[in-house]
């Protein structure tokens, strides 16, 4: 009925690789995904802040982090498939300037769940999370 | 921290377990088009599900749903954070480890389960307790404790729609963090630079040329590699060099999974290749599959740019 469509467990494999992507960190996303999870921390929206706890400079809040990861899952997935959990793993800040590369890799299949392996890594400190999400696909039409 | 002091200090933070952080407490905005439709835009998030009510009301659900990663956003406490948050068991058990120096924070894991999927006008309350906290543990960051929050979100139908593991080490750092000053741009890493000493700075000098040189004793015309100062075979001490043709065949390779290091590509796959002239060498095979590669496969190797800073040989298989 549209252009969207949903994985099945049929079309997916232990193995299978999500198409990666590059995320661009800008202090645009930074700041304005930690307002829209109404994460009013002052490091993640001023500088000095962020710089008298060490950093150079504002980084991303993990809440934020949390949506990219389940954004890139529900990328591949396609909008039918229901989230049923998310464990992940904190590690390098995410600072303006960097770029996140995130990968993704199927790990396992029972029935019509399925666990995906993402790594979110930036091109500076390295890890910034990395963790499971599973998904429930639709059953077969 | 004496035996005693540790252990009336164990005693005083492992009181703080099961600590109520928060009783429920409901959202103050119901779930809203505009708040995920916001959060949508800014994480570019675009799936229909979450944003459009005419695809949903034909899907399997009937309507759109909230982005599960939402389910924190709900019940956040507002801009008022920027002043101070209220004092709670968390922030007194904090305040209990600061005043013991494990000052440091760091949030090390967060796990979220969903059981309900939410919708628009739904109201989620959270509830938090403080769940576990760990034995004394030694970490790279320094010595501390870990200890686990629990929240649990229900609706207004006192359905769980999920929960929150969040757990955070406080540790006493090594070192008190300095605060940063530096606005320039971040460095991208790139490879540790070579160590040009005096016995081998001529072989790198050549590499920045694109040369792979090796080493020829003066008296009895045997190569080696890497470079040095004294012949194996007879001792002198005088020495040319020839070029190699960087013609050579895989003696033995690995592919370095862990860890990954800052500036080096991602799982570089490293070998011992024989050169035609009879040396060994050892460099990085590259613009091929680890599982492709077998021993006495035939290489050939090119000096190139590897990153901003750094000009080496690399093998591709012929």
């Amino acid at each position: 009925m549209s252009e969207y469509k949903t994985l099945t467990a049929a079309d997916v494999s232990v193995g299978d690789k999500l198409q990666s992507t590059d995320i661009d960190i800008s202090t645009g996303l930074v700041v304005c995904g930690a307002l829209a999870t109404r994460d009013f921390e002052p490091v993640h929206h001023s500088k000095a802040e962020a710089q008298a706890v060490g950093l150079p400079d504002v980084f991303m809040n993990i809440l934020t982090s949390q949506g990219l990861m389940t954004r890139f899952a529900t990328d591949w997935s396609g909008p039918e498939a229901t989230v049923n959990s998310i464990d992940l793993k904190l590690g390098a800040p995410n600072i303006p300037g960097m770029v996140m590369a995130m990968t993704g890799e199927v790990t396992a299949v029972n029935g019509d769940t399925v666990d995906i392996n993402i790594l979110g890594e930036n091109n500076i400190w390295g890890m910034h999370m990395q963790g499971t999400i599973q998904l429930t696909l639709p059953k077969e039409a | 921290m004496n035996e005693q002091e540790q252990k009336a200090f164990e005693e005083e933070i492992y009181s703080f377990v099961g600590q109520v952080v928060y009783p429920t407490t409901p959202a103050p905005d119901d779930i809203n088009e505009t708040m995920i439709r916001q959060w949508s835009e800014i994480l570019g998030e675009t799936n229909p599900a979450y944003l459009d009510a005419e695809w949903a009301a034909n899907s399997s659900r009937g309507h759109t749903i909230a982005p599960p990663a939402m389910m924190y956003v709900w019940g956040q406490e507002g801009f008022q954070v920027t002043q101070g948050r209220a004092p709670n068991a968390m922030s007194t058990l904090v305040e209990v480890f600061n005043r013991h120096g494990f000052t440091g924070v760091l949030g090390t894991n967060v796990k979220q389960q969903y059981m309900k999927e939410s919708c628009i006008g739904d109201n989620i309350s959270v509830h938090m307790i403080i769940d576990n906290i760990s034995e004394r543990k030694t970490t790279a960051r320094g010595t501390g404790y870990f200890f686990e929050t629990l929240s649990t979100f229900t609706d207004q139908h006192n359905d769980v729609v999920g929960t929150q593991r969040f757990k955070v080490l406080k540790f006493a750092p090594q070192e008190q963090p300095t605060a940063a000053t530096d606005d320039g741009a971040l460095e991208v890493p790139t490879r540790i630079p070579s160590p040009r000493g005096h016995d081998n700075k001529w072989w790198w000098d050549a590499c920045d040329e694109g040369k792979v040189l090796i080493q020829r004793c003066k008296n009895c015309d045997t190569l080696r590699h890497p470079p040095r100062p004294m012949c194996g075979e007879c001792q002198s001490m005088d020495w040319d060099s020839i070029e190699s043709t960087l013609d050579g065949e895989i003696m033995s390779y690995t592919c370095l999974r862990h860890p990954v290091i800052p500036g080096y590509p991602k799982d570089p796959i490293c070998a011992v290749i024989k050169l035609a002239e009879g040396t060994h060498f050892v460099a990085n095979l590259v613009g091929c599959e680890y599982e492709e590669l077998s021993i006495g496969m035939k290489v050939k190797g090119k000096v190139e740019q590897v990153d901003e800073k750094t000009v080496l040989p690399q093998f591709y298989p012929v």
